[in-house]
This record gives C-alpha cells, structure tokens and sequence, in this order.
C-alpha cells in the first residue's frame, strides 16, 4: 500500500530520471569530443608551432618529423593549425547553439503555455522561418551583419533558434496540460514561476538532444561560412578556412584537404552519435528497439 | 464524389494557409536590410560615396519614409517581377537569377535522381532483410552523409577523378540548352557530392517506414494466411510506404537546394550559391534578397505542392 502512495506521490511531476547507458559508439563519441575540447583549450600548450607563423623556404611539405601533417601554402605548421583550428571550430558551434537556446527556448515556452492567438502569431512565424533553406539564410544574415566568424554564427543561431523554439512548443503543449501545473496556479504561482518551475525542466531533454544534434549543424556551418569567405578571417584557423586554403592549393597538393576535412567529420559524427544515443536513453517508446 | 470535393476543399484551405507564410518569408526577406548595422544609406552607396549618390540611395530605397511603407512599396516591386538593380554592376537582380537558376536546377534535379534511384533499391533490400550485412551498411553510410561536409566531398571527388584522372571538367558549366552533353558532364561531379547524402537520407527513410511496416499486425496477418513475403514485400509494402516517398522527395529537394550553395563554389558554377555569396561578400543587398526571396519561394512551393498532392494521393486521408 504504502508502495502505492509512493508511486503517486513521485508520480509525474517529476521529470524522468535520466538513465543513459552509454554504447560502444557513445562511448567513443564522448571520448573523442573529451580529447578534441581539451586539445582546444590547451591549444597554445599542445600545439609544436604557431598557427600562423609562415615559413617560404618550406610551404607545401610532405608529412616529416618536424611537421607531422606537413606545412601548408604559407609554410605553416598543417598539426599546429589543426589544434587551434578546433578551437575557433568548436567555440562557434558553442556560440552558434548558444544563441539559438537563448532565442528558441523562450519563444517556444512562450508560444506553447500561452497558446490563443499568441501561439497562432508564433507558429506561423516559425513554420516561415524553417521553409527557408539555413545556410542561404545565414549567408544573408551574416552579409547584413557584416562578414566575420561571430557574426557569421550568430547569424546561424538565428537560423536554428525555430527548430528548438517548435519542439519547446511541441512540449510544452503536453506538460501544460498536466495536473500539478493546474495545482501550482491554485497556489497562486505565477506564469513566470510555473513556468521557471514546472514547464522548463520537463522540456530540457529533449533541447539536450536536439543540442547535440544542432552542434554538429553548427560545425558544419562553421566550415561552409569560413570555406566561402564569410566566416573566420585570415590569418587565424579554422576547420573550414583550411579547407579553403587547401581548395586553392588541391591542384599541386591534394592531401592538403584531407586533415581538415577528417576532423570535421569525425567530430560532426561524434556529436550526431552522441545525440542519437541521448534520443534513445531518453525516450521510453524505444527502449526496447 | 464528395470525397473528391473535400479533398480540392482541402487543396484550396492549404492554399489558404501558405499565403500568410509567403507574406511573413518576403517581410523576413525585406528585413534583412534593417540587421545592417549603421546608416544602410552609406553601406549601399558604398565607399567613396558623395553626398548626392547617398542622398540618390535614400530616395531610391525609400529609405526617408516609414517601414511599412517601405516594405510595402518594396513588396509590390518584387510581386511584379522588379527586385531591384545589382549595387556593383547595375544590371536587374531577376536577371541574374533567372541566368544563374538554370545551372542550380540542373545540379540539383540530377542529385535529386540519382538519390532516388540508389537510394530507393537501398532502403528496400536493407528493409526486407533487417539486421543483414546490407541493412548495418547503410546505416553507417547514412550518419556518414549527414556528417560529411558536401564540399569536401566534392573536393575529393575533384581531385579523383577531374585532377588526377581527366574524366569530368573541374570547373564551370554549360547551359543544357547548348550543348546538353557537355552540359551533364559539367554537372556529374557536383550532383554526386550532392547525392550522396541525399541518397543515405532516402534509404534510412524509407527503410525505417518500411520495416515499420513490415513488423505491423497487418503483415502477420499475411503471413499468417502464407502469403509469399515477396508479395508482402512488393505489393502490401511499398504500397503503403510510397506515399511517404513524397514527404522525402521534398524534405531532399528543400535540403539539396540549400547544399548547393557550397558545393557550386567548389566547381566555380554560375548558380544561385554564387550569386548570394558574391552579393554578402561585396555587400551588393538587392541581390542578396533577390536570391533569399527566389530561393524561399521555390521551397514553399515545393512544401506546398507535396502537401496536397499527398492528400489527393493517398485515400486514408480524409480530413
């Protein structure tokens, strides 16, 4: 009996514990973007060169002892690139998601517990805001902000912020339907506080996941904005001004785009992994798959 | 018949419901201008400006009048088919657009088949026989193409096959009308980079609709009565799934045009990813919006036409 009451009483209102296992692939996800975040903080540390250090007498070198991913057109250190490249790499997805949780997240909370003509307005302006294709719109947006690597992606954290402000809706919709949100407003709590209280915590799981999978958009981004020119500036590195550099260079050495453009993949499959192993922890319908 | 009726019904209220979201996209559109930091006046005019020209500019953008009447003169310019002249070389904006989307179109209609046609047998082997050698495969292929950057893709099919191998061109294009031969072997290697995500996307799709499917009461059922799971698979199967088919098509085409963008600046193709990119770089903002505005349209276009044709297509829709 007492078993019972138990149940009751711990009943909804709290948001399920998260129990994640992790699996072979999100183990090694996690490892890898543990490794990639530490080599770009301690990017200074770890890397043997300076990344923008240019030495003529020796561009476009064969892998050595000396430079173990070679020298780029410049003559500069390919490795030492590579690791502060990540740095400004993972730095704008970070920015880029940042900014999209701030303006999503509140939107969505926004449009889905007040609902009536508010969620109407809202709705509209995000199934608008996602009929456009992002990076075209990120291109505009960062054109009118002016070129540069924070702007750029502040521009795609505009473009991603209607994604999570839907599935904010999407949740809130359900949680503010749910018996204890009518018993906190018996109380007399407030919106904000039901809101702050009740609604948002039941709706950070699924924004966790979505995350995950909106860093690896954003790395992708990141890449796309800085390989057209439109996001980080030369002198400094990142995945995608590499690229970039190596495009130019792919007639006389090919191999140049090869460092780059693994890293990328391999940490947007990271985060994609990751997120897809958050997704099944968290949502009970496929546990048993 | 009534059906029939209820189902136009439907067409005409999606019609209905589109056209606010084509008002809000050219407001979006038209705004854009107005995340300029500082005086727009003198960005447009550019550097060097005198007095008179950014007086001109003002005038000619309307940019001494209210907002709503500027987006209202500016939306009915567009409505009829003026989006203004380039700031750098003065030449109409539908005009470039209407050069450059052709190259853009071919890439992507060529990527768009070539995702069908692999992706398609793809997603039903690995279907039918879930868990096989076929099935593990493609899954990784598939978050392989949704981590791979487009570009780089195409960097590396340039420098296999048009570098180290002369089978393709490396760069540019030629209008399909000219020479229609040349034509698709200019646009082979950029749909390739292309399609080969759109091709993973296709078969995970259609493969997790179709053992859905597979795994339903209603094919025990069959199986049940010893139906051959060749006729399950070929008649029940991709009956019920290829409507969903259509909701991929246009997820994929929505997804190609956007990748485009990018991968037409590796192959130095004069599309509609050019044209934008040149216009944000040199701060040129007719075109900008010019290219936002063709690209948004041609999105909700498409979003809309999937929407009532799978309405009208599948009868287990009524309402």
């Amino acid at each position: 009996m007492s078993a019972v009451i138990n149940d009751i009483e711990q009943g909804e209102a709290r948001p399920r514990r998260l129990r994640w296992r992790l699996d072979a692939g999100a183990t090694i996800s996690l490892l890898f973007l543990l490794l990639v975040a530490l080599l770009s903080i301690a990017a200074p540390l770890i890397a043997p060169y300076s990344p923008i250090a240019q030495d003529l007498t020796n561009t476009l070198a064969e892998p050595s002892v000396a430079h173990w991913l070679g020298t780029d057109d410049l003559g500069r250190d390919v490795l030492s690139r590579l690791i502060h490249g990540a740095a400004a790499s993972l730095f704008s997805s970070f920015l880029a998601v940042g900014v999209a949780v701030a303006l999503g997240v509140p939107v969505g909370l926004l449009a889905g517990f007040l609902g009536g003509w508010t969620d109407e307005v809202i709705s509209r302006g995000i199934d608008t805001l996602l009929s456009f294709p992002a990076i075209v719109l990120a291109i505009a947006v960062t054109g009118a902000l002016g070129i540069g690597l924070v702007n750029g992606m502040i521009a795609v954290g505009i473009v991603f912020a209607p994604q999570l402000a839907r599935l904010v809706r999407a949740r809130t919709l359900v949680v503010r339907q749910e018996l204890y949100v009518d018993a906190a407003r018996c109380f007399g709590a407030s919106t904000a506080r039901i809101l702050w209280r009740h609604v948002l915590p039941n709706t950070v799981q699924p924004v966790i996941v979505q995350v995950t999978l909106l860093l690896a958009g954003a790395l992708l981004a990141e890449a796309s904005l800085s390989f057209l020119g439109l996001g980080i500036q030369p002198p400094h590195a990142s995945w995608g001004a590499m690229l970039a550099r190596a495009y130019q260079n792919m007639e006389f050495a090919p191999s140049q785009m090869y460092p780059p453009g693994l890293a990328i993949l391999c940490t947007a499959l990271a985060f994609n992994a990751l997120g897809e192993s958050l997704r099944v922890a968290l949502d009970p319908t496929m546990k048993h798959r | 018949m009534a059906t029939q009726a209820r189902k136009w019904e439907f067409v005409w209220r999606r019609l209905l419901q589109t056209l606010p979201v084509i008002v809000f996209a050219t407001f979006v559109v038209f705004a854009l201008l107005k995340l300029v930091p500082g005086d727009i006046a003198l960005t447009l005019a550019g550097d060097n400006a005198t007095e008179q020209r950014i007086a001109e500019i003002r005038h000619l953008y309307g940019l001494d009048r209210p907002f709503l009447v500027q987006y209202g003169s500016w939306l009915w310019k567009a409505v009829h088919g003026d989006l203004s002249v380039s700031l750098l070389s003065g030449e109409p904006v539908l005009t470039s657009i209407l050069r450059s989307l052709p190259n853009t179109l071919l890439i992507v209609a060529i990527a768009l088949l070539l995702a069908l046609l692999a992706g398609i047998p793809l997603g039903i082997g690995a279907a039918s026989r879930p868990g096989s050698l076929l099935d593990r495969g493609l899954m990784t292929f598939a978050s392989l193409g949704v981590a791979v950057p487009n570009f780089w893709l195409a960097m590396i099919l340039v420098s296999m096959f048009a570098l180290e191998r002369n089978w393709f061109p490396t760069t540019g294009s030629v209008p399909l009308g000219e020479n229609p031969y040349e034509a698709l072997r200019h646009a082979v290697l950029p749909a390739l980079a292309l399609a080969a995500g759109g091709m993973a996307e296709v078969a995970r799709q259609l493969r997790s609709s179709l053992a859905e499917l597979l795994s339903s009461q209603q094919v025990r059922t069959l199986h049940a009565k010893g139906v051959r799971p060749a006729v399950i698979l070929w008649k029940h199967g991709l009956k019920n799934v290829s409507v969903n088919l259509l909701t991929v098509i246009a997820l994929l085409a929505n997804r190609l045009l956007a990748a485009t963008v990018v991968v037409e600046a590796v192959f130095a193709i004069p599309g509609m990813g050019s044209l934008i990119v040149h216009g944000a770089v040199h701060r040129d903002f007719p075109v900008v919006q010019g290219v936002v505005f063709t690209m948004v349209l041609i999105v909700i276009v498409i979003n809309f036409t999937a929407d009532a044709l799978y309405r009208v297509v599948d009868p287990r829709v009524r309402s």
